[in-house]
């Protein structure tokens, strides 16, 4: 019995020891985003503001940098990409699953090969593309990349649609539905949970993307959550708790979708790495 | 009916129109694209794009910066290695179903949901000189140890591993966990019966039922060093020795505009990275058989 206590006491705090290590990175920059000027300035990174209701950084940071436009346009970008992604991925997988065709297994693997080129490595040559149709430089740009090259939906989709009876389909066509009708009534209807873990992974995804926004969409008033709060490196340098107060702006909104959607959070990230 | 049949033969096609010409378009033009831009000394602007055959894979070769950018792959794959070996540990002991096991999970989770340019300003911020860091250290009588941790060119890169690893961990934890939980219960039953020690348990258990799922971590871990890019970039722009293989790659192409050298790049690292994962695919063979 005494050596069962022990080990609990062992595994408790080696597990608070790792808790503290993985918190302290963020503690400095809570600190700072409370703290005026002044006592920026003459305190330490660990000691505590005087006034934890004091909220000027942040109403600086919300309203001289560009944060407000970067919600603005994630949003669009986001609620557009999503959309899109839900009705590209079921209907790939719509077509694959439900139909047999010639050219099926020649088209599951155009798929499967394009999950292992990483898309970092194309972009030297995609940039030509968007900029060729004039996308450059727009919200286009980030929603049709965002939309077009995500494979690993339409495998989660697949997956999914896999497991949901054939009959249902096959008795609706006997009654006379066409494949519209059973792609929208039928289909779409039962793939709520695959749509929730695709919402959900792909949407964090999407809010913390810097590099697509980054190289094109290079305007200012196109920023984006990400390009927006990496464009307070430099002006505000100077006054770095406005930088804290900012960078805590841009966590909140992650923070509160983790409290409230943990356990689909957790499905998601295993669902969306084992293709 | 053989009209009824060829409508049959013809409606996927229809559904699958969008999502393949997203495909071709957005994926395999740029891909073919490249091979082809690769062997020129285009500059991204000119219409004319000048053969060079392999020219370019030949300079990749001879450049000592390529080759140091590969270097610094290695501090993010050894990172990536004690990141999994600690994930798998904590993952071990969390799937024994201790009190507040969801809270500590939840901790170690959720860097990796945060925003690449918060997480960048949390270590900017926290690396300063007489920042938390440095506060830390002297709190725990490690002053000596104290440098400049972004400044310094022998520590620049440990000190970005290490924020790989705050970052990553949580992902390594999550699949690890779910393998565990994947697990058939009447193994850990039978082996609380047989009287098996945790560790025992662990080694005949649990380890044989998260092969899949290390194998995955690992090949994660190889190609995600070679195309680390975010987080050295958002912070140092690749300075102090800290430029990985795709920010060299981004800065040939869109601050050089040497497109035809950049490509050439992009498609080496391609190569690494589909020869890894033939190399795991091959050595996992049974599991090819889930994903056609």
């Amino acid at each position: 019995m005494k050596k069962v206590e022990t080990f609990k006491v062992i595994i408790y705090t080696l597990l608070s020891v790792i808790s503290i290590i993985i918190i302290f990175p963020l503690v400095p920059l809570i600190f700072a985003s409370f703290k005026n000027q002044d006592e920026f300035r003459n305190t330490s990174a660990l000691t505590p503001p005087n006034d934890w209701t004091n909220f000027e950084n942040f109403t600086a940071a919300w309203t001289q940098g560009a944060l407000v436009s970067g919600f603005f346009n994630t949003a669009i970008i986001l609620g557009v990409s999503l959309v899109a992604t839900i009705f590209i991925g079921t209907m790939a997988a719509y077509a694959i699953d439900r139909f047999s065709f010639a050219g099926k297994r020649w088209v599951l693997w155009t798929f499967l090969i394009a999950t292992l080129i990483p898309g970092v490595t194309t972009q030297v040559a995609t940039f030509q593309i968007i900029n060729g149709l004039g996308l450059y430089n727009t919200r286009w740009a980030a929603i049709l990349l965002f939309a077009g090259t995500d494979i690993i939906s339409i495998y989660i989709f697949l997956q999914f649609m896999a497991s949901i009876p054939k009959a249902l389909d096959e008795s609706a066509r006997i009654d006379g539905a066409s494949h519209l009708t059973i792609y929208f009534r039928i289909i779409l209807p039962l793939m709520r949970p695959a749509i929730a873990t695709v919402v959900i992974i792909k949407g964090i995804a999407m809010y913390n993307e810097f590099y697509i926004p980054f190289l094109y969409m290079p305007d200012p008033e196109l920023g984006t959550v990400s390009t927006s709060l990496y464009r307070f490196i430099g002006p505000f340098s100077a006054s770095w708790q406005i930088i804290c107060a900012a960078t805590l702006l841009v966590i909140l909104p992650t923070l509160t979708a983790f409290l409230a959607l943990q356990k689909f959070i957790y499905r998601g990230l295993t669902a969306g790495s084992v293709k | 009916m053989l009209k009824e049949k060829t409508k049959r033969a013809f409606i996927p096609w229809l559904y699958l129109l969008i999502p393949m010409g997203l495909l071709a378009m957005l994926t395999y033009l740029p891909l073919f694209n490249m091979i082809w831009y690769s062997t020129t000394s285009w500059d991204g602007f000119d219409p004319e794009k000048k053969y060079v055959g392999f020219q370019n894979y030949v300079a990749i070769a001879k450049d000592p910066e390529i080759f140091r950018s590969l270097i610094v792959s290695l501090y993010y794959f050894g990172g990536a290695l004690i990141q999994i070996a600690i994930a798998l540990f904590l993952a071990t002991i969390l799937s024994y179903g201790f009190r507040a096991s969801n809270f500590f999970k939840a901790i170690l989770v959720f860097p990796f949901l945060l925003n690449t340019v918060a997480v960048s300003l949390v270590f900017l911020y926290l690396f300063q000189g007489g920042g938390g860091l440095d506060l830390a250290f002297k709190f725990l009588g490690l002053e000596n140890f104290i440098t400049l941790w972004l400044g310094n060119p022998d520590v620049t890169n440990i000190s970005l591993a290490g924020v790989s690893v705050w970052r990553y961990m949580g992902l390594n934890l999550v699949l690890f966990i779910g393998a565990i939980q994947s697990i058939n219960p009447e193994l850990f039953e039978a082996a609380e019966l047989d009287r098996a020690n945790r560790w025992h348990q662990f080694r005949y258990i649990i380890l044989p039922g998260i092969r899949r799922i290390s194998a995955l971590s690992l090949i994660l871990a190889i190609s995600g060093s070679i195309s680390v890019f975010e987080i050295p970039y958002i912070m140092l722009r690749g300075a102090n020795g800290s430029s990985t293989f795709v920010i060299q790659t981004v800065q040939t192409a869109f601050v050089q505009s040497r497109f035809g050298l950049a490509s050439a790049l992009a498609i080496v690292l391609l190569a690494i990275v589909l020869l890894v994962t033939y190399i795991q695919r091959k050595i996992f063979k049974d599991d090819e058989a889930e994903l056609v």
